[in-house]
C-alpha cells in the first residue's frame, strides 16, 4: 500500500477530463455556434492527454489514492485507456453527426462527465465512491439519451432514467447493508469485515450492489433499458452508452468480486455465472429477428456483457480471470464502436435492407462492418477471438465448464444474426435510398476494424501486462 | 521457408485487391496462376530438402502471445508434407481451371489465394491456436466462395456449411482449451503437448476433451452423422470451390486426428477407438448407399467423399488397437490413411472439375439428362472414366494402394468392421459404373433447352485439360510408384503409433 497520501497527480486522467468538461461548459456559453466544435477538440485533447497520463502511471507501481478509495492498478489503467480511447472515438462520431447543432457543446460536456463517472466506477475501491461513480456515470447518460428531444429519444431517456433510478436505489441500499455487515465501506478492510458477518445480510447487500452494477453494464436482469435507449438515442450517443459505462461497471464488478468471493460464503461464482448465461442467451435470442440495426447491436451488446461476466464469475477460481476480463474489455470497446461507426457513417440507414450491396457502394465501410461483426462473433485473428479464448480458458480453469459450453453455443447462435447483416452487404444489388456517407465516421469504422485486428494479432504484450505477476 | 509458403498467397491476394478493377482482365488469372506455380515450386524445394527419417523439419518459432501460451510455430513432417504438396497441386489446378471465370475475377483470385494460405498454414501449424486460426479462416473463405460464386440456393447452402463447421470449430476450441489447461505449464504448442501427454492420468477429463475434439473434427471430415452440410455445399459451389472443399478442406479433419488427437490423447483414443471404427464403417457404407441413390452427378461425388473419408476414420480407429499387438498391420492402416488423403484429394478434385465441365456444357448435373457423351466428347469421356475407375480403387491407381493398405491393416485388429467396409468398395464400384454407363454410353442425348443442346457438346479444352490431366496423371503415378510418398509417410506414421502406444 504505497501512496495513501492524497496526490492529485494520481488521478490525472480523471482530473483532466473533468476540468475539460467544466471548461467546455464555460466556453460553450460564449462561443458562437459555428465555433462550438472547438469544445469537441478540447475534449479530444483531454482524452488523448488522459491516455498518455494513464499509460505513464500504469508503468509506475501499483497503489491506491485517497486513503485507499481509488485503486491504481492494471484494472484501473486498462479501464482508463479503454474508456478514454472509446470516448475519443465517440467524440469524432458525434462531431460528424451533431456539427452545428444548437447544443453541440453540451453534448461534448455530458459525454466527458459520463466518461469521468465510468472512470470513477472502474477505480472505486470504496462503496461510497462506487455509489458516486454510479450517479456520475448515470445522470449525464439520461440527458444524453434524450439529447435530440425527439419522440424516441425522450422515450429512451425516460426508460433509462426509470430503470436507472430504481436500481440506483438498490445500490445505496446494498452499500448500507454491506456497511452494516462489514463495518466499513473500504474494500481493503471489507473482505475481513464481511467474513464474520451474517451470510444472509452479506448476500442481500452484495446482491443489491450487484444489481446497480448490472444496470450500468446492461446485463440481465438490469438490461431492460438497452434496446430502447440504443435505438432511440442519436447513434454516437448510443455507441457511447452501449460501451463506455459498461467498461466502468465491469471493472467495478471485478473489484466487488475480489472482495466478496474472498471473504464470504455468498455463492458469487454461481450468481454471476447465471447472470452471464442469461445475458448472452437472452441477448442473442432477442437479436435474432431484429430488422433495425441499432436494436440488433443493442441486443448484441447485452450478449457481449454475458461473455464479459464469465471471467468476473471466475475471479478467485482462476488466475486467467483478470487478463481475460481486461483484454476482453479493450477488444469489445474497439470492436463495438467500430460497428456503431458504420451505422453512423450511413445516416438514415437503420434497416438491414438499407445495407444491401454496401460492398459495391462503399467497400471500405462494408469491409469494416464485416471485420467488426465477425470480430464480435469471435473469428480469429480479431481481438475478440483472443478475448473469448481467454474467457473460455478462465471459465474452464475456474470449473465453469457449463458456462464455457453455454458461451460456445451462444457464439454460434450469434453468428446467425451477424450474418443476416453481413451477407446482404456483400451480395445482392445496391439498395435504393440516400447515398450520403460521412467521411469521418467511415474513418473511425475503418480505424476500429484495423485496431481490432491489430489488437488481436499483437495481443501478447497486452495480456502479459494484465496478467497478475508470478 | 514455410512461413514464405504460408504468407505468399495472401500477400499476392492483398496486392491483387489493390489493383484497380478496371485493369486488363487477363492480369488477375495470370498473377493467380503465377503465385500458385511459385507455391508449388517452393513445395517441391521443401520436399527435395526433406529427409524422410528426420522427424519435424523446417521448423520456425516466434513468440506471439507468450502469456497465453500461444506461439507461432510451424514445421513439416511426413504427415503434413504430402498434404501441403497436395494443396499446392490442387490450387494450381484450380487456378488453371478457373481462367474461364468471368464474374468478379479479381475477387475470385484473391479469395482463392487467401484460401491457399489458410490450407497450407493449417497443415504446417504446430500450435493449436494457429491451427484453429487457419481452420476458422478457411471456413470464412469457403463460405465466401460458395455464397459469392455458387448457383441458385448457394446462399442457403453456404450458410448451412458455415454454421455446421463453425459449431464444429467451437467444439474444437473447447477441446484445445481443455488440453491447454491440462498441460503444465499451460501451452498450446503441439510438440510440447505431445511430449507432455497431459491427460494420461485423468481419463475422465481425457474423454471430455476427446469428445470435444472429435466432434469438431468429425464435422469437418465429415463423418456420418455430421455430413449433412456436405452435399448441398458441394452442389451449389463453383467447380473450383468444390474441388478445394473436397480435395483439401475435408483433409483438415482427418489431419487433425492424426496430428493432434492421436499423439496428444493416446490413452483416451485407445479407450474409445472402437467408437471411431464404428463411425468409420457406418460412413463408408451409408455414404456409398446414399451415393448410389443419387441422380445428380455432383451430389454423388460428394457422397463418395463421405465413403472415402470413412475409410480413413476406420483406419485411425483400428490404430487404437495398437496395444493389442499386430503393430505392423496397424502401421499399414495409418500409412494407408495418409495416402488416402492425398489420393482422394487428387481424384476427387479431378472429378469435381470434370463435373464443372459437364455443368458448363449442359447447365445441369442430372445424370439422366445426359447420354452417350463418349461419342460427342471422347476426351471428356476418357478422363471421366479414368477418374471414376481411379476413385473406385482399381489397381494401378493411387486409390487402390490407399484402400488396400487401410483394409489390410485394419483387418487384423478389427475383422468384422473391415469386412463390412469392404462392402463399401463394391457399392462404390457399382455406382461409378452405373454413372459412367448412363452418362457416357448409349444413344447420344443432351439436356433439352440447354445451351449445349443446339450445338455439339464441346470436348475438353486446352486449359481444362491442363488443370485436370495432371491430377489424374499424379493419381496414376502414385498408383504405380507409391514409394516416394510412402517413404516420407511411413516414418511419420510409425512415430504417431509410438506416441499412441504410450
Amino acid at each position: 500500500m504505497t501512496g495513501s497520501h492524497p496526490d492529485p497527480l494520481d488521478l490525472l486522467p480523471e482530473v483532466l477530463l473533468a476540468a475539460s468538461a467544466v471548461l467546455g461548459l464555460l466556453l460553450g456559453a460564449w462561443l458562437p455556434r459555428h465555433r462550438q466544435w472547438l469544445i469537441g477538440v478540447l475534449a479530444a485533447a483531454a482524452c488523448a492527454a488522459g491516455i498518455v497520463a494513464a499509460a505513464v502511471s500504469a508503468a509506475g507501481p501499483e497503489g491506491t489514492a485517497f486513503r485507499g478509495a481509488f485503486a491504481l492498478d492494471p484494472v484501473t489503467a486498462t479501464a482508463r485507456i479503454v474508456v478514454l480511447g472509446a470516448t475519443l472515438l465517440v467524440l469524432v462520431l458525434t462531431r460528424s453527426v451533431l456539427r452545428g447543432h444548437a447544443r453541440e457543446a453540451e453534448c461534448y460536456v455530458l459525454l466527458q462527465l459520463a466518461a469521468t463517472g465510468a472512470l470513477a466506477l472502474a477505480g472505486a475501491q470504496d462503496l461510497l465512491l462506487l455509489a458516486a461513480g454510479y450517479l456520475l456515470a448515470g445522470v449525464p447518460g439520461y440527458a444524453l439519451a434524450g439529447f435530440l428531444k425527439d419522440g424516441p429519444g425522450t422515450e429512451a431517456a425516460l426508460k433509462y432514467y426509470v430503470v436507472g433510478a430504481f436500481l440506483g436505489v438498490l445500490l445505496p441500499t446494498g452499500v448500507v447493508l454491506l456497511l452494516a455487515a462489514g463495518g466499513t465501506t473500504a474494500y481493503a478492510e471489507l473482505g475481513t469485515g464481511l467474513a464474520g458477518a451474517p451470510p444472509a445480510l452479506v448476500a442481500v447487500g452484495a446482491l443489491a450492489v450487484l444489481a446497480g452494477i448490472l444496470f450500468k453494464a446492461g446485463g440481465v436482469p438490469g438490461h431492460f433499458w438497452v434496446p430502447d435507449v440504443v435505438q432511440g438515442s442519436a447513434v454516437p450517443v448510443a455507441a457511447f452508452l452501449a460501451t463506455v459505462p459498461k467498461i466502468g461497471a465491469l471493472a467495478a464488478a471485478y473489484r466487488l468480486a475480489v472482495v466478496v468471493s474472498a471473504g464470504t460464503e455468498v455463492p458469487w461464482t454461481a450468481l454471476i455465472a447465471v447472470s452471464a448465461a442469461a445475458s448472452m442467451t437472452l441477448g442473442n435470442l432477442a437479436a435474432f429477428f431484429q430488422r433495425d440495426v441499432t436494436r440488433l447491436l443493442a441486443y448484441s451488446t447485452v450478449s457481449q456483457v454475458g461473455y464479459l461476466l464469465v471471467p468476473v464469475a471466475a475471479v478467485g477460481e482462476s488466475a486467467l480471470a483478470r487478463p481475460a476480463l481486461l483484454y476482453y474489455l479493450a477488444a469489445y470497446a474497439v470492436t463495438n464502436i467500430g460497428a456503431f461507426a458504420v451505422v453512423c457513417a450511413l445516416p438514415g440507414s437503420r434497416d438491414l435492407e438499407d445495407y444491401r450491396g454496401l460492398a459495391r457502394r462503399v467497400p471500405v465501410l462494408a469491409g469494416s462492418l464485416a471485420v467488426c461483426l465477425l470480430g464480435l462473433v469471435g473469428t480469429p485473428p480479431t481481438a475478440v477471438f483472443l478475448a473469448k479464448l481467454e474467457m473460455l480458458g478462465a471459465a474452464l480453469d475456474g470449473g465453469l465448464l457449463w458456462a464455457a459450453v453455454v458461451a460456445a453455443v451462444n457464439t454460434v447462435l450469434s453468428l446467425f444474426y451477424y450474418l443476416r447483416w453481413i451477407v446482404p452487404a456483400f451480395t445482392g444489388p445496391p439498395a435504393e435510398g440516400p447515398r450520403h456517407v460521412s467521411g469521418s465516421s467511415t474513418a473511425v469504422a475503418a480505424g476500429a476494424a484495423v485496431a481490432s485486428v491489430l489488437l488481436g494479432v499483437l495481443g501478447g504484450p497486452v495480456l502479459a501486462w494484465t496478467s497478475p505477476a508470478g | 521457408m514455410l512461413t514464405a509458403l504460408v504468407v505468399l498467397p495472401v500477400a499476392v491476394a492483398a496486392l491483387l485487391m489493390c489493383v484497380p478493377r478496371t485493369a486488363p482482365r487477363a492480369v488477375f488469372p495470370a498473377v493467380w496462376i503465377a503465385a500458385a506455380a511459385v507455391e508449388l515450386l517452393i513445395t517441391v524445394m521443401v520436399w527435395a530438402g526433406y529427409r524422410a527419417e528426420g522427424g519435424m523439419q523446417y521448423e520456425a518459432r516466434a513468440r506471439w502471445i507468450p502469456s497465453a501460451g500461444i506461439g507461432y510455430h510451424v514445421g513439416v513432417d511426413g504427415l503434413s508434407l504430402p498434404l501441403v504438396a497436395l494443396t499446392c497441386v490442387l490450387f494450381l489446378a484450380c487456378a488453371l481451371y478457373a481462367t474461364r471465370q468471368r464474374r468478379r475475377v479479381r475477387e475470385f483470385a484473391a479469395l482463392f489465394l487467401f484460401l491457399q494460405t489458410t490450407c497450407v498454414g493449417l497443415f504446417v501449424a504446430l500450435d493449436l491456436i494457429l491451427f484453429f486460426l487457419f481452420f476458422d479462416l478457411s471456413i470464412v473463405g469457403m463460405y465466401a466462395v460458395i455464397a459469392g460464386w455458387g448457383q441458385r440456393g448457394a446462399a442457403r447452402s453456404a450458410l448451412q456449411f458455415f454454421l455446421y463447421t463453425f459449431v464444429g470449430s467451437l467444439a474444437l476450441l473447447l477441446g484445445f482449451l481443455g488440453l491447454y489447461l491440462a498441460a503444465d505449464p499451460h501451452t498450446f504448442d503441439v510438440t510440447e503437448l505431445t511430449a507432455a501427454n497431459p491427460l494420461a492420468e485423468r481419463p475422465g477429463q481425457g474423454a471430455l476433451v476427446l469428445s470435444a475434439l472429435a466432434l469438431g473434427l468429425a464435422v469437418k471430415t465429415p463423418t456420418v452423422p455430421f455430413h449433412t452440410w456436405l452435399p448441398p455445399a458441394h452442389t451449389d459451389a463453383p467447380a473450383a470451390g468444390s474441388a478445394i472443399l473436397a480435395g483439401v478442406l475435408l483433409k483438415m479433419g482427418t489431419y487433425g486426428f492424426l496430428r493432434i488427437v492421436l499423439p496428444v490423447l493416446p490413452a483416451a483414443w485407445r479407450e474409445y477407438a472402437v467408437v471411431f471404427v464404428v463411425v468409420g464403417v457406418v460412413s463408408v457404407v451409408y455414404g456409398a448407399l446414399v451415393a448410389l441413390a443419387q441422380s445428380d452427378f455432383k451430389r454423388m461425388i460428394a457422397y463418395t467423399s463421405v465413403t472415402h473419408m470413412g475409410y480413413i476414420v476406420l483406419a485411425l480407429g483400428a490404430a487404437g488397437a495398437v496395444s493389442v499387438g499386430s503393430a505392423d498391420a496397424v502401421r499399414l492402416a495409418v500409412d494407408g490413411a495418409v495416402f488416402q488423403m492425398v489420393s482422394h484429394g487428387l481424384l476427387t478434385g479431378a472429378l469435381f472439375l470434370l463435373a464443372g465441365v459437364l455443368h458448363e456444357r449442359g447447365r445441369t448435373y442430372d445424370m439422366d439428362a445426359y447420354s452417350g457423351l463418349a461419342a460427342r466428347a471422347p476426351v471428356f469421356a476418357a478422363l471421366t472414366g479414368v477418374a471414376a475407375f481411379a476413385s473406385l480403387g482399381l489397381p494401378g491407381f493411387s486409390g487402390f494402394i490407399a484402400e488396400f493398405q487401410i483394409l489390410a491393416g485394419s483387418l487384423g485388429p478389427r475383422p468384422v468392421a473391415t469386412g463390412v467396409a469392404v462392402l463399401g468398395l463394391l457399392l462404390t464400384a457399382g455406382l461409378f459404373l452405373r454413372a459412367l454407363q448412363s452418362v457416357l454410353m448409349g444413344p447420344p442425348r443432351l439436356p433439352a433447352g440447354a445451351p449445349g443442346a443446339t450445338r455439339p457438346f464441346r470436348d475438353i479444352g486446352g486449359r481444362e485439360a491442363l488443370a485436370i490431366v495432371p491430377l489424374l496423371v499424379l493419381g496414376v503415378v502414385l498408383g504405380l510408384t507409391p514409394r516416394f510418398v510412402l517413404d516420407v509417410v511411413e516414418p511419420a506414421s510409425r512415430g504417431v503409433l509410438e506416441l499412441l502406444a504410450r
